[in-house]
């Protein structure tokens, strides 16, 4: 036992003279605990991995075939690939949820924040894992509508873009995850969260036009965010003009993003002392 | 030397109930102070407000030398929590969570693996090092919290009900890894409900009730003062009941009668003492069914120290 004194001596920490400890350290091994977490429930890895490709699938073939895309002139394949792309990292994404309530609810963040770190890096770890582990998500997913056969007629600057609008969903979408994860009780009702960002983009211009919508539903569909996001997708993915969409869409993200990383701050405090 | 823990009229509430009404506390280095008390009694609040996670409604405790409300980032670089319920990941193996912890306590990568290597061959967990934690069994996972502690080689250490849920064997095990730690050097308070876990570990016994500590003493002087075993006399006919506790209201450690069950009960210190009560009651003509001696319980604490408070 005389290896694990407590004299000052024989402290580890101070032994070598040296504290290793940055914020930015703590916040990186913090990330890749939340990102081997992640890899080891393989329940949820797979779904996560396999939802995305299925969906694609049930699109261009179950519906692709009945599905009319209006007067965009696309091919429905097309039409729908970029919704795809949002629906399923938007939906890893907002599992972000789940996980933060989890280890809201657990001893662990007990220990995590009697050691000597800034306590914002905890939320903040499960925000940068998840836009990590969803960017590859949607990457698969693309490469799934490609072997379908999609075929994108981008520039190396439209895919640059098309990586920042899509990483920027799913930061604005993980950053939301955090404030539902902080704000309910329990699991189950964070799970909640994925239903919604599942749901919110069949009500968009995404997977049929907003034209043949019925007249509330459409004006709904023509004004919510997802609208603007899938049109700059398609725009930059397939050459198109994207008039006003990448505006809208860059102010959406920007607001979600702003309004809900001071929301978790306060909420991970008021959390963290009653 | 000033205490390694130290707390004066600590108040807590949540909402309307108050939790805690005026804790005091002082814990010298190097020594155990054991927090015995039931479930809701204040433990873990107390716990939870030295270990920085909580912040008190009044008063003010220092850790290690430092104000856990205005110094919490020194506060945490002194301790170690391992508390009530599990605080590591169970997705991680053994080691994995070592070695995050050590890395978060800001050891270099070299140090931090060597260190969560020693550990777990100290906690005997070396042949489960590189299995997930969720296929631990609960002995090992209390070891394995409390190796997680010990990764900064803390010189404060707070132990919440280490030991509840374990069978007999891992707690013995608990035991001797704590009392290694003592001798070592390392401050601890443990919050338990069991006495005699308070026992056999203890400095002190500071035993808390409704937020307020109602005894704060060394393990004898308390014993003393409760007796260290309860005999328990069951009569024949209830009846006699009156005369039997006139009868051994002399000894020391008063009688508690209890009518529905005709049962006497009464602290005794040595077995002479069980000899005088039989002989006394043998004498007088009142006849005896039953007689149980069995260590006291934390209610036998309570009702002496609350009979000694009136």
């Amino acid at each position: 036992m005389s290896t694990t004194t407590a004299t000052a001596g024989n402290h580890p920490a101070r032994a070598s003279g040296v504290d290793h400890g940055t914020t930015g350290g703590d916040l990186g091994r913090l990330v890749v605990r939340a990102l081997r977490r992640e890899s080891r429930r393989l329940d949820a890895l797979f779904i996560n991995l396999a939802l995305p490709v299925g969906i694609m699938v049930v699109f261009v073939y179950v519906f692709g075939g009945a599905i009319a895309t209006g007067s965009s002139g696309l091919s429905y394949i097309d039409f729908v690939v970029p919704a795809v792309l949002l629906l399923s990292a938007g939906y890893g994404a907002a599992l972000t949820a789940a996980n933060v309530a989890e280890e809201m609810n657990e001893g662990l963040i007990d220990r995590l924040r009697t050691l000597p770190i800034s306590s914002w890096v905890v939320p903040t770890s499960h925000v940068i894992a998840s836009v990590a582990r969803n960017v590859v998500t949607a990457g698969l997913a693309l490469a799934a509508a490609v072997a379908l056969g999609f075929r994108p007629d981008a520039t190396v600057l439209d895919w640059a873009l098309v990586l920042a609008l899509v990483g920027g969903y799913i930061l604005a979408v993980s950053a939301m995850a955090v404030v539902w994860g902080l704000a309910v009780k329990s699991t189950q009702a964070a799970e909640a969260f994925s239903f919604i960002v599942l749901f919110l983009p069949y009500l968009s211009d995404g997977f049929v036009p907003a034209e043949t919508m019925p007249g509330v539903l459409r004006g709904f569909a023509e004004h919510q965010p997802i609208t603007p996001l899938v049109e700059t997708a398609r725009a930059l993915l397939l050459d198109q003009p994207i008039g006003n969409a990448g505006w809208i869409a860059a102010a959406w993200l920007a607001a979600a993003v702003v309004i809900s990383v001071p929301t978790a701050a306060v909420l991970f405090r008021r959390r963290t002392t009653s | 030397m000033d205490a390694a823990i130290s707390a004066r009229g600590l108040t807590k509430a949540f909402g309307a109930t108050r939790v805690l009404t005026g804790v005091d506390l002082a814990v010298a280095p190097g020594t155990l102070l054991a927090l015995l008390g039931p479930n809701g009694s204040g433990k873990t609040t107390t716990v939870r407000i030295l270990t920085t996670l909580l912040p008190a409604d009044a008063g003010a405790a220092t850790v290690a030398g430092h104000d856990v409300r205005r110094e919490g980032a020194a506060v945490r670089r002194s301790i170690g929590l391992t508390a009530q319920h599990a605080t590591v990941d169970e997705l991680l193996t053994g080691r994995e969570n070592l070695e995050l912890f050590a890395g978060l306590h800001h050891l270099s990568g070299p140090e931090g693996r060597r260190r969560a290597a020693e550990l777990l061959e100290r906690f005997e967990l070396a042949d489960a090092a590189n299995r997930r934690v969720g296929t631990y069994s609960g002995g090992m996972r209390r070891r394995l919290d409390l190796a997680a502690s010990m990764v900064a080689a803390p010189r404060v250490l707070f132990l919440d009900e280490p030991t509840t849920g374990l069978d007999p064997r891992s707690r013995a095990e608990l035991w001797s890894v704590i009392r290694e730690l003592l001798a070592a050097g390392t401050t601890i308070l443990l919050t338990t409900q069991y006495l005699e876990e308070a026992d056999q570990l203890a400095d002190r016994i500071a035993v808390i009730n409704n937020g307020r500590i109602v005894a704060d003493d060394t393990p004898d002087a308390l014993k003393r003062q409760t007796g260290s075993e309860r005999l328990l006399l069951r009569l024949e006919r209830p009846q006699d009941l009156p005369r039997a506790g006139a009868l051994l209201a002399r000894a020391e450690g008063g009688p508690h009668l209890d009518a529905d069950a005709g049962e006497v009960t009464m602290a005794i210190r040595d077995p002479e003492q069980l000899r005088h009560a039989l002989a006394r009651l043998h004498e007088a003509g009142i006849g005896v069914d039953q007689v149980e001696l069995r260590t006291p319980t934390l209610d036998d604490v309570f009702f002496e120290l609350t009979k000694a408070a009136a």
